[in-house]
């Protein structure tokens, strides 16, 4: 175990996905000089140096602005023998590569009967949070979730980035990695030998009775924030993060409502047809006689994001949003136990 | 000058002949309802896509278009099962999921077919990435039209296949109409000199009903990407004579009428068939053999495909990922 920051353990996973299978390559922009973190050789650079003078650029591919050009070469890397690891950098670069992502990467293994296999990752950094305006703000894994074909994961921790990586990118299918990059900088103590954690398998990062709240990305360090709050004022939230929204451990969420009978789901995307409304509408099929009070969802409202921090901070997500969430869904309860 | 044997000729009008005869029955039975959806024929284009596919060997990869049964078809893949694609059956080659736009036959090394116009060229070019950087001698070529080389993503992958030297040559399929624009209206300059503009070689080949000269220049490009000298860029000048699909009826005469009678006199099967008579020694009666054995080849195609059964409900959930697990 060793400490290392989200960002590093990104880097870590590379590294040993690197070493371990000769057909795993990195291709993007800048990934040559590390500006994004992640191929710079972290804890071994002073002895090995960075990605490209352990690996070479025949596997280091430093590219051109070209995102549908990388990302088609990608696919079609990928179906011939290579296992690339594609680094979009601003998941907001996300939309120039549109047409090889829906209708390359994500259909081709179906339309053309199983022939073809698709082992490749696209990473990307969602900026949100940071004063950069709307281009690059983003957070936009829900569009994707509507594209049957790609697998999605949104990690929140150091140890999770790490080993949903790692199983990322040794899988068989198109993976797309959403980062936030509010997390970069998190630290906690990170197994150092490799490990994989599964896709479709929540986490439950702690234990309660009164209230599940389902959170995702950035949402999970504040859900966790307002659940240690709440716990004082004696309300015991359940807080799970989905970990790979495709696919989604329905089963985790759906169990913990019909525990808890109350569920907020927390997210830094927009409203409409996010993950959030999802999971709702999931719960509000399969366990709808559990639920004690409506389903609230809190997300990034249906607008694009400001630039000036003054008018940013509003926009996503935070502690006191699912506190008062939380108090809201359980009002009832309180007001009959002072009866 | 590369050139092709005595057999290597026959080889060739053989393929033409299957794409032309496939394409002839296809076109009829898309009429009668006995292929749904469309299809797009490469009737009058035969030369310019097995001059290209002859360039290659088996274990090269390639990727195409909406015009899509002469690329698998030329590069060796069975008539019965891409039959029972366009049927929608389920002996088909894509199990009845692709249809015409999207045939793939990864034994032939036929990556794709696709319906989205130029976005099949940058697999082609991943697919010589994966040559180059696992130490393969394959090579990919790209077949596109002139309406996809108006699309950006062509530029993208020339310039990245030059800066990285990969073995990738873009064919250029200019059969002169993007469904119904003349490429001379919504294209500036020559297609081919654009390759000029990215450091690769470009060439225009401006008989495409010439099966020798198509030959000739991929063959060139394909060994030059072999040898690792990296991209070409090829234009093959061509002319479809169908319309751009099956039972389209636009009602309007965007091609002059005396253009596909010039064209007809130049069938790339009848030139070949006349070379292979005159130069090479075939009799009129070989070549008219051939022809019925092609025939037969495709009757017994249509047979295999009407005896296959549609696919199975379920086949429609499958295929999506590779651990079936996560689907549904």
């Amino acid at each position: 175990m060793s400490v290392m920051s989200f960002l590093g353990a990104i880097g870590a996973a590379q590294k040993e996905a690197m070493d371990a299978d000769e057909r795993v390559i990195i291709i993007g922009e800048d990934v040559e000089a590390n500006v994004y973190g992640t191929t710079g050789g972290g804890k071994t650079r002073q002895e090995t140096g960075d990605f490209v003078q352990m690996y070479g650029r025949n596997r280091i591919r430093n590219t051109p602005i070209s995102e549908e050009g990388i990302v088609g070469a990608a696919a079609g890397a990928a179906m011939t023998g290579l296992r690339p690891i594609v680094d979009l950098s601003y998941s907001s670069f996300l939309y120039m590569a549109m047409d090889q992502l829906v209708n390359q990467v994500a259909k081709n293994r179906y339309m053309f009967g199983g022939q073809a296999s698709m082992p490749a990752v696209f990473r990307s950094a969602m900026f949100y949070g940071l004063n950069t305006g709307a281009h690059h703000s983003d957070r936009p894994y829900p569009m994707f979730m509507n594209v049957p074909g790609l697998k999605i994961m949104v990690p929140s921790t150091p140890s999770d980035a790490k080993g949903l990586l790692r199983t990322a990118i040794d899988m068989n299918d198109p993976v797309l990695t959403f980062e936030a990059c509010l997390l970069w900088g998190l630290k906690e103590e990170v197994n150092d030998d490799e490990f994989w954690i599964p896709f479709g398998v929540a986490r439950t990062h702690r234990q309660g009775t009164d209230v599940t709240i389902v959170a995702i990305s950035s949402s999970v360090q504040e859900a966790l924030a307002a659940a240690a709050e709440l716990e004082e004022e004696g309300i015991s939230v359940e807080v799970i993060d989905p970990r790979t929204l495709v696919p989604l451990d329905k089963q985790s969420i759906l169990n913990s409502v019909a525990k808890t009978g109350r569920l907020v789901v927390v997210e830094p995307a927009h409203r409409t047809c996010g993950a959030a409304g999802e999971i709702s509408a999931i719960v509000a099929e399969e366990v709808f006689d559990s639920l004690k009070a409506p389903i609230v969802r809190i997300t990034a409202p249906d607008m694009q994001i400001p630039f000036s921090p003054s008018l940013e901070k509003q926009m996503y997500p935070n502690k006191h949003d699912i506190v008062a969430a939380v108090k809201r869904v359980t009002q009832n309860d309180r007001e009959i136990a002072r009866a | 000058m590369a050139t092709l044997s005595r057999d290597q000729k026959l080889e060739a009008q053989r393929r033409m002949l299957r794409i032309r005869g496939f394409d002839e029955r296809a076109s009829k039975m898309v009429k009668r309802g006995h292929i749904p959806g469309t299809v797009h024929t490469s009737i009058g284009q035969e030369a310019q896509v097995v001059g290209a596919t002859m360039a290659l060997r088996e274990k090269d990869y390639m990727s195409g278009n909406h015009r899509s049964h002469g690329h698998p078809i030329g590069k060796g893949s069975p008539l019965g099962p891409l039959m029972a694609e366009l049927q929608g059956k389920g002996a088909g080659v894509c199990k009845g999921k692709g249809g015409s736009l999207h045939l793939a036959d990864f034994n032939v090394g036929s990556l794709g077919e696709s319906g989205i116009v130029g976005s099949s060229i940058p697999i082609a070019m991943g697919a010589a990435l994966s040559s180059q950087v696992l130490g393969r001698d394959t090579v990919a070529l790209a077949f596109f039209g002139d309406g996809a080389a108006n699309q950006g993503v062509l530029y993208e992958s020339m310039n990245m296949s030059g800066v990285w030297n990969l073995p990738v040559i873009f064919l250029c399929e200019n059969n002169q109409y993007a469904l119904s624009t003349p490429a001379h209206t919504v294209t500036s300059g020559v297609i081919s000199e654009r390759a000029a503009g990215f450091g690769i070689p470009g060439i225009r080949v401006e008989d495409g009903q010439d099966l020798l000269a198509v030959f000739d220049a991929v063959s060139t490009a394909v060994e030059r990407a072999r040898r690792g000298e990296g991209p070409s860029l090829i234009e093959v000048i061509t002319y479809r004579y169908n319309e751009h699909s099956e039972g389209l009826r636009l009602g309007t005469d965007y091609r002059p009428a005396d253009e596909r009678e010039a064209w007809l006199k130049k069938d790339p099967l009848v030139l070949l068939r006349e070379h292979l008579i005159s130069a090479e020694g075939f009799s009129a009666e070989e070549m008219d053999a051939l022809e019925a054995e092609i025939l037969a080849e495709v009757d017994a195609a249509v047979a295999f495909s009407e005896a296959s059964a549609w696919p199975e409900p379920s086949v429609a959930f499958d295929d999506l990922y590779t651990d079936s697990e996560y689907a549904a």
